[in-house]
């Protein structure tokens, strides 16, 4: 399959600050890509050169093998966007706004089946400026749907809505990717990448310092599988020169990394020789959002550099 | 350009517009308010009784002196009876401090009991609209009173309408192009400063530059609309001049290039304003400076030939100026020659400030 989005040694300055530093990645066509990062990482700047509402200040950027500043209005008629805070005219109804669209495009979409398909039908006739945000985030998707778009561009769609608008929009998102659509998501709720997207970036001041499915990138930059006992310390202590593992004690309880899964059995059996009363055991994992977390605490704390730019 | 996409455009902009009572009110009734308002400050029509200057040429018949004081009573008039020649009549009012008369027809009283018809003559003063509007009013409902009482309303007495003196315009005549011209440069220039900006700020731009909708075609749904509002505008002005102030104007189809290229320039420097500009407060700024002194010195309040030599100089560099005097040399002095001059500036100036703006405005400014 081609590549929806390919993205070279990107970077976007603003005077001194590089908002986007030399970032390389590739959307395969049909899959969901997310960019997760927290507030000011370069999501919106990245987001806006691939739709070519911004210029590169350097790097080679393509979607659907266009160039997004030169070649933008052959791109449009091809992507749907939804940009963050989306706005529209005041006094227009949804519906008219999708007829609009829809006279724009010369394509001819059925108003009521696109509000059906956002669960915006109730509201087809109120004004935007009386919509409440997660109303206004529904249009806009609807509107990002008027040209039949083979890339949808989401930036951050779900953000500050209820649980119940952010299911909509999932269920939404889902069903662009059935229908063969390739779409580039930026967030900055984890659960919302683990759960929609085929892979992820993680993006932080500008740069991308893990890129994987959900699994790779837990699996490359997460710790190790770990056994965990509530005990007290001298559990640790018993443990720690018997087996050659790394082996910590905190708040009553004491964790043994693994590092292969037949370990464990070992852990075990030191465990039982050792005397030391436990009350359970688990086995615990990083999650994304543990790795997320750290990286990103890393990468403050100046003790993580960004991945390599491939 | 796209006819479609032109069309889907405007309609987005006639109902946002239709939606916001207050910009409807004002492009309703503003222009009657102006009219009103210069209309009665500067024709000088005022409370007190305005003095008529009667020639009673019915031997002071019971009608006529029965007319007379009905007209005395509705405290519009206030009627001094003059002996003069009739013949020299219009001429020696013309030479009065109060140059508004009326002349009672010998034989009033016997064609008025015999039912014949009969007209009394009242002669208006063109240099003061009101005030002779007013005096005519006051007849034509003593008239009007007399002609039930009589026939039960057919027309008995009627009135004959002449002017005094040989000044044919006057200053609600001027005003009217004057204010077409007024709302030509403001409406469009206030709001299109506006939207440029605050649609600039709000993404609007950035939204729409992400369909095929182009900026040329977005300006030019615009201008149909300003298009538009000047049509409706310019028919309620000459409407109430005519109807409040018995302004006379001609009301031709070579009106129509004005009403068309007029909108036409001033949307167009009204975006370029608002494109220039970085914030919404300097486009506003921006927008002042350029529409405030075409708004008093290109002959919207006052005729430009009443200017100080000077000043007359600086409104010939004003493009409203060739607008409002186009429209005069149509409306008032039917002149097509000169129009059709004041046309071509106004069209060539309104072509080059489209180009500009198209040029200037960006949709997706970062
Ligand atoms: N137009 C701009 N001018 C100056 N700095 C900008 C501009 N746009 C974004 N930035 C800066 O670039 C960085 C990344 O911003 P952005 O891409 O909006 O982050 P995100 O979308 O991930 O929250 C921020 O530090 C922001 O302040
Ligand atoms: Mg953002």
């Amino acid at each position: 399959m081609a590549d929806a989005i390919e993205v070279r040694h990107l970077v976007k300055r603003y005077g001194n600050l590089a908002a986007v530093d030399d970032v390389s990645f590739t959307v395969r066509a049909g899959t969901v890509f997310s960019f997760l990062g927290p507030n000011g990482a370069g999501k919106t700047t990245t987001v806006e050169i691939l739709e070519g509402l911004r210029r590169a200040t350097s790097g080679e950027v393509r979607a659907l093998g266009l160039d997004p500043w030169t070649e933008a209005a052959a791109l449009h008629r091809r992507v749907g966007v939804i940009p963050q805070d989306f706005r529209f005219f005041e006094k227009i109804t949804p519906r008219e706004a999708i007829e609009y669209y829809g006279s724009l495009f010369g394509h001819r979409p059925h108003p009521d089946e696109l509000l059906a398909r956002v669960q915006l039908e109730d509201k087809a006739h109120s004004r935007f400026d009386t919509l409440s945000g997660g109303q206004k985030q529904k249009l806009g998707l609807a509107l990002a749907l008027t040209n039949d778009p083979e890339i949808c561009f989401l930036d951050e769609p779900t953000t500050g809505l209820d649980p119940t608008a952010r299911r909509a929009i999932w269920d939404v998102i889902r069903s662009l990717k059935s229908e063969g659509r390739s779409v580039f998501l930026t967030t900055h709720y984890l659960e919302e990448a683990e759960l929609l997207a085929d892979r992820v970036a993680i993006i932080h001041h500008g740069r991308i310092i893990a890129e994987g499915t959900p699994p790779e990138i837990i699996a490359a930059h997460g710790r190790p599988e770990r056994l965990r006992f509530a005990a007290a310390p001298a559990l640790a202590d018993y443990l720690r020169p018997r087996l050659g593992l790394a082996v910590s004690a905190a708040d009553g309880r004491v964790e043994v990394e693994l590092g292969a899964p037949s370990d464990a059995l070992r852990v075990l059996s030191a465990v039982a020789a050792s005397g030391v009363p436990w009350a359970s055991f688990a086995t615990a994992q990083d999650t994304l959002e543990d790795v997320f977390v750290r990286l990103v605490g890393q990468m403050d704390d100046g003790t993580l550099k960004a991945e390599g730019t491939t | 350009m796209r006819p479609a996409r032109i069309l889907a455009d405007l309609k987005i902009v006639v109902r946002s517009y239709l939606r916001n009572p207050v910009a409807l009110f004002f492009s309703l009734i503003f222009p009657i308010v102006l009219i009103a308002l210069f209309g009665l400050i500067f024709s000088g029509a005022g409370n007190s009784p305005i003095p008529v200057q009667v020639l009673n040429l019915d031997h002071n018949s019971g009608t006529s002196q029965e007319f007379l004081s009905a007209l005395n009573a509705t405290n519009v008039v206030k009627i001094q009876f003059v002996d003069w020649n009739e013949s020299k009549f219009a001429a020696l009012l013309g030479q009065n401090d109060d140059p508004i008369g009326l002349v009672i027809p010998n034989g009033f009283a016997a064609n008025y009991s015999a039912r014949q018809p009969v007209a009394v003559t009242v002669y208006t003063d063109p240099e003061d609209a009101a005030d002779s509007g007013a005096v005519l009013g006051a007849v034509q409902g003593v008239s009007n009173y007399f002609n039930l009482n009589a026939s039960g309303g057919s027309e008995i007495v009627s009135i004959d309408q002449r002017y005094v003196g040989s000044q044919v315009f006057t200053y609600i005549d001027y005003l009217i192009p004057g204010l077409i011209g007024f709302s030509i440069l403001t409406s469009p220039m206030f709001s299109m400063v506006d939207v440029a900006a605050s649609y600039r700020k709000e993404g609007i731009f950035r939204q729409l530059s992400l369909t095929p909708l182009t900026r040329a075609e977005w300006l030019t749904s615009h201008f149909l609309w300003y298009m538009g509002i000047t049509f409706v505008t310019a028919g309620i002005m000459i409407g109430s001049g005519v109807v409040l102030f018995g302004a006379r104007v001609h009301v031709t189809l070579g009106l129509v290039p004005f009403l068309i290229a007029g909108p036409l320039f001033f949307v167009s420097l009204g975006m370029l304003a608002g494109s220039v500009a970085k914030t919404p407060e300097s486009a506003a700024l921006i927008g002042n400076i350029i529409t405030f002194p075409m708004m008093f010195l290109s002959g919207t309040f006052f005729p430009v030939s009443d200017f100080p030599a000077g000043l007359q100089g600086f409104a010939h560099i004003l493009p409203l100026y060739y607008v409002i005097d186009g429209m005069n040399q149509v409306m008032l002095f039917s002149n097509a020659a000169r129009a059709a001059l004041d046309f071509g500036v106004v069209l060539a100036g309104a072509i080059v400030v489209f180009v500009l703006a198209i040029r200037f405005f960006t949709w997706r400014g970062e």
